[in-house]
C-alpha cells in the first residue's frame, strides 16, 4: 500500500513537470499583459528541436539548449504580431499553435522512430536516501530539479524585484507604466520570449526524458492544460505547483490502474479525466471569483497604442 | 521623407486586401521552405498546381475537402460574429459523426434513403449542438472562458469516439480493424457524376447563404452583430446577451456537427480514425480569412481545400511531407494579420499619399 502510494506520487511529479514549466512561463508572459495561446505549438517545436539536436550531437546540454531556444524563437513571431502590429492576441496565439504543429510535423518526419539522447532519473546523493520524501522528490530527472528551483525563483523575480514590479505594472496598466518611463513594448516582448523559453524547455522534457523519442502531437494538449492552470493558480507561480500536480496525479492514476489492470474505472474515462478536471477547475475558479476582484492582470490581452 | 500614419477611415476593401496579402505572404513563406529543402519553389508550386487543376477528377477532390471546411468555417464564423471563440468545432464535428453513424447503423437500419438522410442529418446537427451547449452554458451562467472549454472538450470527444470504434461499436467482421461496420447504403449521400463530391457540398453552400441572411436580415442576427461589436451598449439596450450566447453557440455547434455527417455519410461510410483530422481547427482559418462573411466562407474553404490537395501532391510527386500545408495554413493567418495591420496605415512619401497594401 505504502509502496503503491510512493509509486503514484513519484509518477505524479514526473508527469507534472512539463505542465509546470509551461505554466510558469505562461504566467511571466501574461503578467506583462500578453495572452499567448501558442504554448502547445511552442512545446511541440521545443520537443522536436531538443530531440533533433540530441540525435545529431549526442550532447544532452546542446539538446536542452536547442529545445529551449526553439520555443523562445517561435514565441518571437507572436511578440512581433501582437506587440508591433497589435494583431488580435487570441487569433495570433492560435495561429502560432497551428504553425508550430505544422513545423514540428513537417521537420520531424524523418526523425520518427529514431533514437536520440535520453536524460534519465538522477538520484540526488543524501537527499534521495530520506525515506519516502527522497524517493518521491529527489529521484527524478534533472528537469524536475530545474523546475523546483525555477518556480520559487520566478515568484521571487516577479514579486520581490524591481524588474518584476515593472513587468507587472506593464500588465496592469500599460499607459501609466509608459508615462513612468517604462518601455512597454520591450518589456512585453521579453516576457513573451521568456515564456517561449519555458515552453520550449517543457517540450524538451517530454522528448528527452518523459517519453524519449519524437512523435507527432506528443504534447497531447498539455500546452492547453497549462493555459488553464495559469488561471487556476491566479497567476502565481507558487500555486502552479498544485495545478500541475493535479494534472500529474491523474496521469499517474491512469498508469497505476493500467499497470495493476484494475478495471475500477474504464480506461477511456481515465484518459478523459485530465481534460474534464481542467474544465472543472476553470468552473470552480469562475464560480468562486465572481464576487471578488479578478486576479487577472488588468491589461491582459489589451494592445498598447502609444500614439493615442 | 517617408511617414507612416494611422488611417482615419478604414480601407474600402480592407477584407479583400488583407486576405490577398495573406495568400502572398503564405506563398513567400512556402518559397523559403522549399528553397531551404533544396527544391526549386517553382517546381514545388507547379506540382501543387498540377495536382489541383490537371483534371476534373483532381479539382473535384478540392471541393470534397472544402465541404467539411465550409461547415466548420461557418461554425467558427457564427460564434465569432458575437466575439465568441468556438475552438471546439473539431469535437462538435466528432459528435456529429458519432450521431450520424449511430443513427444510420442502429436506429433506422432498414429505412428508405429519403427518410434516413434527413434523420441522420438532424441527428448530427443535434450532436454538435448539444456538445457546444456545454461551453455555452458554462460561459452564460458562470463566465467560464469558452476558448479553453471548447478546446479541451475536443480531446474528450475524440477519446470517446475512439472508445466507441475500438470497443462497443467495433465491426465484428472487421478483422480487428478499428472502425464501425459500414453504414447502410440508404444513408450514403448521393455523389455527383463519378466524383467523390456528395450532396454535402450544395448543402454547405445552402448553409452559407442561410447564415448570411440570418445575420444580415433578421432581428436575431442584428442583435448578435451588435453584441459582437459593443457588448456593454447591447446590455444597456436590453439585449439578452446570455440567451444569445446559447443560441449562437448552438447554431455554431450544429454547423460543425453537420461537417461530421458529410464526412461519415459522404466519404468514409463508417466511423473510423480519419474523422478527426483537424477540420475543426482549419475552420478558424477559413472563417477569419473570409473576414467572418458567410458568403466568403466557401471561397476560402475551397482555397484551403486546394492547399490540402496540393500538399498531398507534393508528397506523392516530390516526397515532401504533406504537413507542409499546415505550415502554410499558419502562414496564411499571420499573413492576414500583416495585411490587416498594414491596411490600417497610410505611407506618405514626400507629400504624396500612397496606399500600403
Amino acid at each position: 500500500m505504502i509502496e503503491d502510494l510512493i509509486f503514484i506520487t513519484q509518477i505524479s511529479i514526473k508527469s507534472s513537470v512539463a505542465v509546470l514549466l509551461a505554466t510558469v512561463g505562461g504566467i511571466i508572459t501574461e503578467r506583462s499583459g500578453v495572452l499567448n495561446l501558442g504554448i502547445e505549438g511552442m512545446m511541440l517545436v521545443g520537443a522536436l528541436a531538443g530531440f533533433a539536436a540530441g540525435h545529431f550531437t549526442q550532447s544532452p546540454m546542446i539538446a536542452v539548449a536547442a529545445g529551449t531556444l526553439a520555443g523562445g524563437l517561435l514565441s518571437l513571431v507572436h511578440a512581433f504580431f501582437t506587440i508591433a502590429l497589435r494583431s488580435n492576441q487570441v487569433l495570433s496565439g492560435l495561429a502560432l499553435t497551428i504553425l508550430g504543429t505544422g513545423l514540428a510535423n513537417f521537420l520531424g518526419r524523418p526523425l520518427i522512430g529514431q533514437t536520440g539522447v535520453r536524460i534519465r532519473q538522477l538520484p540526488i546523493p543524501l537527499l534521495s536516501d530520506i525515506p519516502v520524501i527522497g524517493e518521491v522528490f529527489f529521484n527524478q530527472s534533472p528537469f524536475a530539479y530545474a523546475a523546483y528551483l525555477l518556480v520559487p525563483l520566478v515568484w521571487f523575480a516577479l514579486f520581490r524585484t524591481r524588474t518584476g514590479l515593472v513587468l507587472r505594472a506593464v500588465g496592469e496598466d500599460a499607459r501609466s507604466a509608459d508615462a513612468a518611463g517604462v518601455n512597454v513594448e520591450l518589456t512585453r516582448a521579453l516576457s513573451v520570449f521568456v515564456g517561449g523559453l519555458f515552453a520550449g524547455l517543457a517540450g524538451t522534457y517530454l522528448s528527452l526524458s518523459y517519453t524519449p523519442g519524437w512523435k507527432e502531437t506528443m504534447t497531447g494538449g498539455q500546452g492547453w492544460i497549462a493555459i488553464a492552470m495559469i488561471i487556476f493558480c491566479t497567476w502565481n507561480p507558487l500555486l502552479a505547483f498544485f495545478g500541475a500536480l493535479l494534472f500529474g496525479g491523474l496521469t499517474a492514476l491512469q498508469f497505476f490502474f493500467q499497470a495493476t489492470s484494475m478495471d475500477l474505472i474504464p480506461s477511456y474515462i481515465l484518459k478523459m479525466l485530465p481534460y474534464l478536471l481542467t474544465i472543472g477547475v476553470l468552473v470552480l475558479v469562475s464560480a468562486s471569483s465572481r464576487h471578488r476582484k479578478s486576479a487577472s492582470p488588468a491589461d491582459l490581452g489589451v494592445p498598447f497604442y502609444r500614439e493615442l | 521623407m517617408i511617414r507612416v500614419e494611422k488611417r482615419k477611415e478604414p480601407l474600402r476593401y480592407q477584407g479583400a486586401v488583407a486576405a490577398s496579402s495573406a495568400v502572398v505572404i503564405a506563398f513567400l513563406v512556402g518559397c523559403v521552405i522549399f528553397a531551404g529543402l533544396g527544391v526549386h519553389p517553382l517546381t514545388a508550386y507547379l506540382a501543387m498546381g498540377k495536382g489541383v487543376f490537371s483534371s476534373v477528377d483532381a479539382f473535384s477532390e478540392v471541393l470534397v475537402k472544402a465541404t467539411p471546411l465550409i461547415f466548420t468555417g461557418l461554425a467558427v464564423a457564427t460564434a465569432a460574429s458575437m466575439m465568441l471563440w468556438n475552438i471546439g468545432a473539431e469535437g462538435q464535428l466528432v459528435w456529429g459523426g458519432i450521431c450520424a453513424a449511430g443513427t444510420a447503423l442502429f436506429l433506422f437500419p432498414g429505412m428508405d434513403a429519403w427518410l434516413v438522410i434527413p434523420l441522420v442529418l438532424a441527428a448530427s446537427a443535434l450532436g454538435g449542438l448539444v456538445w457546444s451547449l456545454i461551453p455555452a452554458l458554462l460561459k452564460a451562467k458562470l463566465k467560464v472562458n469558452e476558448i479553453l472549454t471548447t478546446l479541451l472538450l475536443n480531446y474528450v470527444a475524440i477519446i470517446y469516439m475512439e472508445h466507441l470504434f475500438y470497443g462497443p461499436w467495433r465491426d465484428p467482421a472487421g478483422f480487428g480493424f478499428p472502425g464501425t461496420a459500414q453504414i447502410p447504403e440508404a444513408a450514403h449521400l448521393v455523389r455527383f457524376a463519378g466524383t467523390r463530391i456528395s450532396l454535402g457540398f450544395p448543402l454547405a453552400l445552402l448553409c452559407a447563404v442561410f447564415l448570411f441572411y440570418l445575420l444580415k436580415k433578421s432581428i436575431w442576427g442584428y442583435q448578435v452583430l451588435v453584441i459582437g461589436k459593443e457588448q456593454r451598449a447591447a446590455r444597456y439596450a436590453g439585449f439578452n446577451v446570455n440567451g444569445k450566447i446559447l443560441t449562437v453557440m448552438a447554431l455554431s455547434g450544429a454547423f460543425a456537427g453537420m461537417a461530421g455527417m458529410v464526412e461519415v455519410c459522404g466519404i468514409h461510410y463508417r466511423l473510423q480514425t480519419g474523422l478527426a483530422v483537424g477540420y475543426g481547427y482549419d475552420g478558424i482559418i477559413v472563417a477569419w480569412l473570409a473576414g467572418l462573411n458567410p458568403l466568403a466562407v466557401p471561397i476560402t474553404a475551397i482555397l484551403l481545400g486546394a492547399l490540402f490537395v496540393g500538399g498531398e501532391q507534393l508528397q506523392s510527386v516530390l516526397g515532401l511531407p504533406s504537413s507542409i500545408s499546415l505550415i502554410l495554413e499558419g502562414a496564411l493567418l499571420f499573413g492576414l494579420f500583416a495585411g490587416q495591420a498594414l491596411g490600417g496605415y497610410t505611407v506618405t512619401i514626400s507629400g504624396r499619399s500612397k496606399v500600403a497594401s
